[in-house]
């Protein structure tokens, strides 16, 4: 079929299924939308600024396991796009961007808006290209959707010079992608497996450490299945909250920075580490040499570079969890689970001396509580995403997660700014969801102008501000490590969060009670509209558990050791 | 720990030749903090393939890193972790063509060259030899004032 180039890139959105784009036009993406004007094979939400758009798309890929699509013209609407390019590529969350680019002509004339985009996004995409003629465009653009979704996923920006989208040449979007320098490996080596299998039956301290690969690659079922079929005791990582779901008995908890002690301490003391998708991160790790020394490891992972990075591995598994745990599990029948009860039981105690608390307050409203509160009144009914800081930390160790993909932070880049955004994209792809962003009061204001994007398109998404009139995370480290010299980040001066919702067609609510919450929040679900709760919470509030930066795993400062701090 | 010792390592990477993949590989390296000691690339005859040679330094466990993170690059088709090579290097010297002109050809003879320019002022010579030899080969002409010495980087291949 003879057809532009523009409306090959919508030919191909449309035949992979793609329902919801998020972008921004400008000049040399116009013949884009000029096509997307025209059809009615996908949606398209125009957000107020293009890193809104990648985060949109992000969290649509989040909460569905589909590619996510955003769309940004040249120059600096690719650069607003970076940030979230980054943010997808430390996650490893499948997204297509489509940048728009000067003519092919004009490329490296300094031309007006042009800038290298395959030059600066080459660090922060799984995968980029700069499309150089109409005839190699529809290959071009399922090969991209291929890299995105398959092996480790990941973004992939494809740079479209403006003329190719004029064009005329013919289109069949091609059926199948051969790449002969690409092919992941998904499944894992049976002898290792052997080899993992025996070291787990001959383990007197197993534990599961949960990543969230195990997220990525839908191997949630078959890690709960694990955990029951073994009675191994679990940790999750900030990435996999709600794999094993809050009420399993075998789950500690988080570990890391802003781990539980239980679940730190089984990290330290555990003889066979069974990693699944998961890459000892630094945040997870703390001090490397500190980090698990009486243990053996069982590394599981799709990206061979993941696989002695940072630690040693006894047990070295390349493949998708998910196919690794299908060969795995059978064999682990009849594994005597009473074998590990010691190990339970030791663990158990520590998290009856110390476990995941707060002390709740009458006078002021705790975060820890209202997050708790939002667990009690909606729970797994919602989808959770976050911005970055305390608040983020808060959720991940007090919400009660029951499933995969109900919680969608930004957890490698730690971008601020990504939690109202990604909340539009995850609400558009599960609009039977409650969607509420759980953010602070300072990371709200880094994408608030999606406020009129999110009244414009009626994408009701709940934001409660968790308001301490601080850069709270920055502000915990000055107390504890720059003898409290609060260098800015005192936010005392504030917009009036009630009235800034408003004027953007959305709604607001001032709370500083725990009745008053209630009311909002009831009040929120029922009005189906965006909204900004501003909740004063307790301004000194510190997130712990915490392991000071490079500090070893063990070493936590605990919530009896820290009185409130003024 | 013997895998912690620096040492001198070879790597071939067998790449599409497509556009920016050399900027791919010199990004990586760059990013992620390797150090690229020479490079040469050129294309594979009768295929759309290229081959990269690397030299670089490096510990096991820092070659490991390289040659996955290498590996996980999409247009990259093979790594070779060169342990049996042979590797040779070319060099390009212009001497003052007042110098002991049989000298400096007994010189490149011995290094498996010889001169291939004369022009009025100068000469050129040309040596391919193995890179410890190479070394050797440049220290020995500076007695004949070189005016300017072009080395090509190696190429290996496993034996």
């Amino acid at each position: 079929m003879q057809m532009s180039g523009a409306q090959m890139v919508c030919e191909a959105i449309i035949a992979e299924g793609v329902k919801t784009v998020f972008g921004y036009p400008g000049g040399a993406i116009m013949h884009v939308y000029d096509e997307i004007y025209k059809q009615d094979g996908f949606e398209h939400v125009l957000n107020r600024h293009e890193q809104a758009s990648v985060h949109a798309a992000d969290g649509y890929a989040r909460a569905t396991g589909e590619v996510g699509v955003a769309m940004v013209t040249s120059g600096p609407g690719f650069t607003n796009a970076v940030t979230g390019l980054a943010t997808a590529y430390m996650d490893s969350i499948p997204l297509v961007v489509i940048s728009g680019q000067v003519p092919l002509a004009l490329i490296g004339t300094d031309g007006f808006q042009e800038i290298d985009a395959v030059g600066i996004s080459r660090p922060c995409t799984k995968h980029n290209f700069l499309v150089r003629s109409l005839e190699e465009l529809p290959r071009l653009l399922k090969e991209a959707f291929y890299i995105a979704r398959s092996g480790r996923p990941g973004p992939v920006l494809i740079d479209i010079p403006k003329d190719i989208t004029v064009d005329i040449g013919h289109f069949e979007y091609p059926k199948d992608v051969n790449i002969p320098t690409y092919k992941p490996t998904y499944k894992g080596n049976n002898k290792q497996i052997d080899k993992a299998v025996t070291a787990i039956k001959k383990a007197k301290k197993p534990l599961l450490y949960i990543g969230g690969g195990v997220v990525l690659s839908e191997a949630s079922d078959l890690v709960r299945d694990m955990a029951l079929k073994t009675q191994i005791p679990a940790v999750e990582t900030l990435m996999a909250r709600g794999v094993l779901g809050a009420s399993n008995p075998l789950l500690l908890g988080m570990l890391g920075m802003h781990g539980n002690y239980a679940s730190n301490m089984a990290m330290s003391e555990t003889d066979l580490i069974i990693s699944l998708g998961a890459r000892f991160d630094d945040r997870v790790t703390g001090k490397l040499s500190e980090f698990a020394r009486y243990a053996e490891i069982i590394h599981i992972d799709i990206d061979a570079s993941n696989i002695g990075k940072l630690v040693d591995v006894d047990y070295p598994i390349v493949g998708d969890v998910k196919n690794v745990l299908e060969v795995m599990l059978p064999l682990l029948d009849g594994v005597d689970t009473t074998r590990y009860d010691n190990w339970r039981d030791i663990l158990k105690r520590y998290d009856e001396l110390h476990p995941q608390s707060y002390i709740d307050s009458d006078e002021t409203l705790k975060p820890q509580w209202v997050i708790e509160r939002v667990g009690e009144l909606v729970g797994e009914k919602a989808i959770i995403t976050s911005d970055v800081g305390q608040h983020q930390m808060w959720t991940a160790q007090h919400y009660p997660f029951d499933r995969p993909r109900q919680w969608i932070n930004s957890g490698g880049l730690g971008t601020m700014g990504f939690g109202f955004p990604s909340a539009l994209g995850a609400k558009k792809a599960c609009p039977e969801k409650i969607v509420i962003n759980m953010t602070g009061d300072g990371s709200i204001l880094m994408n608030m102008q999606e406020l009129v994007t999110a009244s414009e398109y009626k994408i009701p998404v709940i934001n409660i501000i968790l308001n301490n009139h601080f850069l709270g995370m920055v502000r915990q480290w000055q107390t504890f490590f720059y003898e409290a010299r609060y260098s800015e980040t005192d936010l005392t001066f504030q917009p009036n969060w009630k009235a800034l919702a408003e004027s953007c067609g959305g709604i607001g609510y001032d709370v500083t009670t725990k009745e008053e919450f209630d009311e909002a929040l009831k009040d929120a679900i029922a009005k189906d509209k965006v909204c900004f709760m501003n909740v004063i919470v307790n301004r000194f509030e510190n997130v712990l558990p915490m392991v000071p930066s490079g500090g070893a795993l063990f070493n936590m400062i605990l919530p009896q050791e820290q009185g409130e701090t003024k | 720990m013997t895998n912690s010792i620096n040492k001198r390592r070879v790597i071939s990477v067998i790449v599409l030749n497509e556009s920016s993949v050399l900027a791919r590989i010199t990004a990586l390296f760059a990013g992620r903090g390797y150090n690229i000691e020479s490079l040469t690339v050129a294309p594979i005859p009768d295929s759309d393939m290229s081959h990269i040679t690397i030299a670089t330094d490096g510990s096991a466990k820092v070659m490991e890193q390289i040659t996955k993170q290498l590996h996980k690059l999409i247009p990259v088709y093979k790594v070779i972790e060169h342990e049996e090579m042979v590797e040779k290097e070319m060099v390009l010297a212009k001497f003052p063509i007042s110098e002991h002109l049989s000298d400096i050809s007994a010189l490149c003879l011995a290094y498996n060259g010889g001169i291939v320019n004369v022009g009025k002022d100068i000469i050129i010579t040309m040596v391919a030899d193995e890179p410890k030899r190479i070394f050797h080969f440049i220290e020995a002409s500076k007695r004949y004032n070189p005016v300017e010495i072009v080395r090509s980087g190696v190429v290996a291949i496993e034996r």
